[in-house]
């Protein structure tokens, strides 16, 4: 059994840089210039009307939970409004960060500084280890968005629903960002020239949490925090659930986003607050892509990819006893099947992740 | 030493897009912008050495396709991150229906 080391200077990242396994070229399903053209058009009119009601119903939730205060009728509508900031966020930071979600530069600029604070990213920061995340996806030791880190620790899972580690993690790194600089491992990801605006993104969050506090300790209520800081705890339940299942359970150090993400079926209030990124096969394939796009995307190459996964449900049934038997083997992954259409997996490729574990899991 | 280079043909490339032309070891992309000029360019993004003609040309930006930094594809300038070094550019001529670029 392999023993994984996912920090950034570890020796798994040495070894995948020197393997050439980071910054390899992928597989991608084969699609018609024309075609591709097509589905990678930008457009700001499904991004302006997904915009205006998220923060149109934001504002409605949160203002009916104020005048309810400190009424338990109140809970509802909080628990509403905390699923659309702590979760639809991290969409919105998700999509604004490619760029791709608006046509026109500043409403991705301006979406992305606004989701990212609410989620508890530096902008700064963050759009640079997504850029790693797409360019090493779950090479351990090079991806620095990895969820699951094998073998996986299930009460740290369930405090994710909650939002805990994210949140024990982001306030010292704030602080540190703020008042001490760049951290050591920000910096094998994030280019020297951004280092200032990682600190005055810092400053300037460390400013609005610590005023929110201030008022909350003027009023002798935690009112204010309930619309900013808290929502990042009680309303980050879905984008965890949905993120759990883009990766988990996967392979790990393949070059092939068929063997390493999941694509899942979802109801329409889920793909609203998640943006579509239940197609990640597909959004990892072609990040060009705009979510909107992304079905007529899995419509166009899913003869090429494993069977989706049929609801979130069904999906975290295959995947929860899959990260179970990580426990025990950490080389444990699922290898779903491929359609009779499709190009079959380079196994040669990925000969020391597909191994003996993958046959065993198929 | 430069020299021109017979590339493509003009309708070779639809308006508002790209092509890949590879010539002595080396990479380039080609593009037609949307007022009917032609312009080329080095054919990877500085970023992380992804072929740009998979990408999107939008008006005079190219996108690349692995982690949507752009560049203006006339200056070759960095437009948005994750690109920050400039893409070197190469000058193009139209002579008949061909297009030329020029190397070294």
């Amino acid at each position: 059994m392999t023993k994984r080391d996912y920090s950034l200077l570890g020796p798994d990242g040495a070894r995948a840089v020197a393997t050439g396994l980071a910054a390899a070229e992928w597989y991608h399903t084969e699609v018609p210039r024309k075609e591709m053209k097509a589905l990678m058009q930008r457009s700001d009119a499904p991004a302006i009307r997904d915009t205006l009601l998220l923060y149109g119903l934001m504002i409605a939730f949160a203002g009916i939970g104020i005048y309810l205060w400190p009424s338990w009728y109140s809970a509802p509508f909080w628990l509403a409004y905390g699923v659309l900031y702590g979760s639809a966020s991290d969409s919105r930071w998700h999509e604004c960060g490619h760029g791709t979600a608006f046509k026109t530069p500043w409403m991705n600029n301006v979406v992305f500084e606004i989701a990212s604070f609410m989620i508890m990213r530096n902008s700064a920061t963050w759009r640079w280890s997504h850029a790693r995340h797409h360019t090493d996806t779950y090479i351990v030791g090079r991806d620095p968005e990895i969820a699951i880190m094998r073998p996986v620790v299930f009460a740290k899972v369930i405090a994710g629903f909650f939002g805990l580690p994210d949140v024990a993690a982001f306030l010292p790194r704030m602080l540190y960002n703020a008042f001490v600089g760049v951290h050591p491992t920000e910096k094998t990801f994030v280019p020297e020239s951004e280092w200032p605006k990682v600190v005055r993104v810092a400053r300037i969050s460390t400013a609005i949490y610590g005023a929110t506090i201030a008022l909350a300790l003027g009023m002798g209520s935690i009112l204010p925090l309930m619309v900013i800081g808290l929502p990042r705890l009680y309303g980050a339940w879905h984008h965890v659930m949905t993120g759990l299942l883009q990766h988990g359970g996967l392979a790990d150090n393949v070059i092939d986003h068929r063997l390493n993400s999941r694509t899942v079926y979802m109801n329409p209030v889920s793909r609203f607050i998640y943006w579509n990124m239940n197609y990640h096969v597909e959004h990892h394939m072609f990040p060009m892509v705009p979510y909107h796009a992304l079905p007529r995307l899995h419509a166009a190459i899913k003869h090429d990819l494993p069977a989706p996964n049929t609801s979130i449900a069904q999906a975290f049934g295959e995947m929860w006893p899959a990260l179970r038997r990580q426990l025990a083997s950490e080389d444990y992954f699922l290898k779903r099947s491929l359609p009779a259409t499709a190009k079959p997996y380079r196994e040669d490729f990925h000969l020391a992740a597909l191994g003996a574990a993958a046959t065993a899991a198929e | 030493m430069t020299q021109w280079i017979d590339a493509c043909a003009t309708d070779d490339i639809d308006a508002e897009d790209l092509i890949r032309f590879d010539h002595a070891g080396a990479t380039y992309a080609i593009y037609h912008a949307p007022d009917g000029k032609f312009y080329a360019t080095a054919g990877k993004c500085t970023h992380e050495e992804v072929h740009l003609a998979d990408g999107l040309v939008m008006d005079y930006v190219i996108e690349c396709p692995k982690h949507n930094g752009q560049f203006d594809y006339r200056t070759g300038e960095a437009k948005r991150a994750p690109v920050c070094i400039n893409l070197k550019t190469y000058p193009v001529k139209v002579e008949g229906a061909r297009v030329f670029i020029q190397v070294s």
